[in-house]
């Protein structure tokens, strides 16, 4: 798998009122990599996503995932949104499986699929549950298994923690940290969050607004065989405060 | 009462209030016309409705005019329904159908139904079609501008989801836009199906051979206030009817949006 962005800018509205958003991003992901965007609101975060998603299409410049050019949305590009997008009225078992029954595939396959990709996210208890009766953490859960259940190249992941309380919020880092070490996924994951970032991403992009670019990235070479402990690291600490301090000089810039 | 908190429970459960309150008002009824204040003529008490009522029934009449009038809401908001749905989710999905429609339907629907009596007599004369054609008037432009807007707030996010879990077109617009409106559509069908009943029974006071307006005019027509309690008491009961049948609808359909 090879996703690459090339030189991408995006401009909405149109005359006086058209206004550049993203200016030439380029960045590329390779297969079992896992990418961070972070970035203050308004940075341009979530249409990077989009226009990868291809929700939306580029002003300028070209999105190429596998050598073809990205067009229009499809199931090789999973997505998991900040709001939580389940349907609520299908089971936890049937939104995993609505991806696949879209499609058309098999209804033994789906069974198999949905069973096992619900499981891999620790909610084969819930399968008959209704989203309204799980909790937010685990509602979002249910829409990475929905997404991953796709088998999609990449999964774009969209500040999926971003609605949730700071706790859940830690052990759903260990969670999606965990699962990418199972499975070898390949992710693209937006937040806020430098610490998540960091936590999560082997590389790191760091955007800035008006218009949105990338203004520094890092490869983050962590020890990451126990989350806890690399949280409160002195190498973790010195890099989220290294990194944090050059958003505030981007912010402070702005101001 | 303060004392016994399981009956002050039961008291304010809604339904016991409920039932308190029309308990309430056909008792002052009661009190007011077996006091003798007031004519007889005027005003008939519980019981001369009750008799009238029973009276209509042995002799049938009840039963056929509630049948036509039932007959004439369900064929014309049946009509009425059906078009809207496609056309409002067509308005709420595609902004040139929208921009074509929407201001037309607008004007068109705040032209009093009623009024549109007269032409529909002109046009289609004094049998079932105009009383159908006014039920169809009074609510195709409702249904279709409330379903419309249920379209447009079905969250972007559900439609993009499904677009990037490989969605595309018309199993979208059954499989999630379909289920996310239906609550909000029979709710609109609700309220509208009030006006198809409230219009039915006008265009029955205007003219027709049978029906529970019919029956009304004809009751002024002889004084007998007693039969027009009757038409009135029947036609808010039919109504509730239907309104608690839609309500029963939606519960089972769509007990996940409760
Ligand atoms: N469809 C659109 N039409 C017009 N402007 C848009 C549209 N989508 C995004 N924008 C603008 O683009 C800019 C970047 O938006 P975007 O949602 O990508 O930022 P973000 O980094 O994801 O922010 P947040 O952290 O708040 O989610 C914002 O100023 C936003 O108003
Ligand atoms: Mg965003």
């Amino acid at each position: 798998m090879h996703l690459q962005v090339s030189q991408v800018s995006k401009s909405f509205g149109e005359g006086r009122d058209r206004k550049l958003v993203l200016d030439n991003i380029s960045f590329e992901l390779v297969s079992g990599q896992f990418m961070a965007l972070v970035g203050s609101s308004g940075s341009g975060k979530s249409t990077v996503m989009r226009l990868i998603a291809g929700l939306e299409r580029p002003s300028a410049g070209t999105i190429h995932l596998d050598g073809v050019p990205v067009q229009r949305p499809g199931s090789d590009r999973g997505m998991v949104f900040q709001k939580y997008s389940l349907y609520p009225w299908l089971t936890a078992a049937q939104n995993v499986a609505f991806g696949l029954s879209l499609q058309g595939r098999d209804k033994a396959e789906i069974r198999e699929r949905t069973a096992y990709f619900l499981d891999v996210v620790g909610l084969a208890d819930a399968a008959r549950r209704l989203p309204r009766e799980l909790s937010g953490g685990m509602q979002q859960r249910v829409a990475i298994a929905r997404a991953l259940a796709n088998e999609p190249k990449v999964l774009l992941l969209d500040e999926p923690f971003g609605a949730l309380d700071l706790q859940i919020r830690e052990s759903m880092q260990e969670f999606l940290h965990d699962l990418w070490k199972r499975t070898g996924l390949t992710a693209l994951l937006i937040t806020h969050d430098i610490e998540e970032a960091l936590l999560l991403a082997g590389t790191v992009h760091i955007m800035a607004p008006r218009p949105g670019r990338i203004v520094h990235s890092v490869d983050v070479q962590l020890d990451r065989s126990d989350l806890r402990h690399l949280r409160v690291s002195p190498p973790f600490l010195e890099l989220r405060e290294e990194l944090a301090s050059r958003l505030r000089s981007l912010d402070g810039a702005l101001l | 009462m303060a004392r016994s908190p399981a009956l002050r429970r039961f008291v304010s459960h809604p339904w016991v209030l409920g039932v308190l309150g029309i308990l309430t008002v056909f008792l002052v009824w009661w009190l007011v016309t077996s006091s003798g204040m007031v004519d007889k003529l005027f005003l008939p008490g519980p019981g001369a409705v009750w008799m009238a009522g029973t009276d209509q029934f042995q002799r049938g009449i009840l039963v056929a005019d509630a049948a036509a009038s039932i007959k004439r809401v369900f064929i014309g908001f049946m009509i009425s329904a059906g078009l809207a749905l496609p056309i409002g989710i067509a308005m709420g999905t595609n902004r040139t159908i929208c921009h074509f429609l929407e201001p037309l339907m607008a004007l068109i629907r705040y032209m009093p139904a009623p009024a549109f009596i007269p032409l529909l007599i002109i046009y289609f004369g004094l049998e079932e079609l105009p009383k159908v054609m006014l039920i169809f008037i009074g609510t195709f432009f409702f249904n279709a501008l409330m379903i419309m807007d249920a379209v447009k707030f079905v969250p972007s996010e559900l439609v993009e989801t499904a677009l990037t879990l490989g969605g595309r077109g018309l199993p979208i617009l059954t499989r999630v836009v379909a289920p996310y409106i239906a609550p909000q559509v029979l709710d609109t069908y609700r309220i509208n199906m009030a006006s198809a009943w409230n219009l039915v029974i006008v265009a029955e006071l205007v003219a027709a051979n049978e029906g529970l307006g019919k029956r009304i005019s004809l009751a002024q027509r002889f004084l007998r206030t007693d039969e027009i309690f009757v038409g009135l008491i029947v036609i808010g009961l039919i109504g509730l009817m239907i309104d608690l049948g839609f309500r029963f609808l939606m519960r089972r359909a769509c007990s996940w949006a409760n």
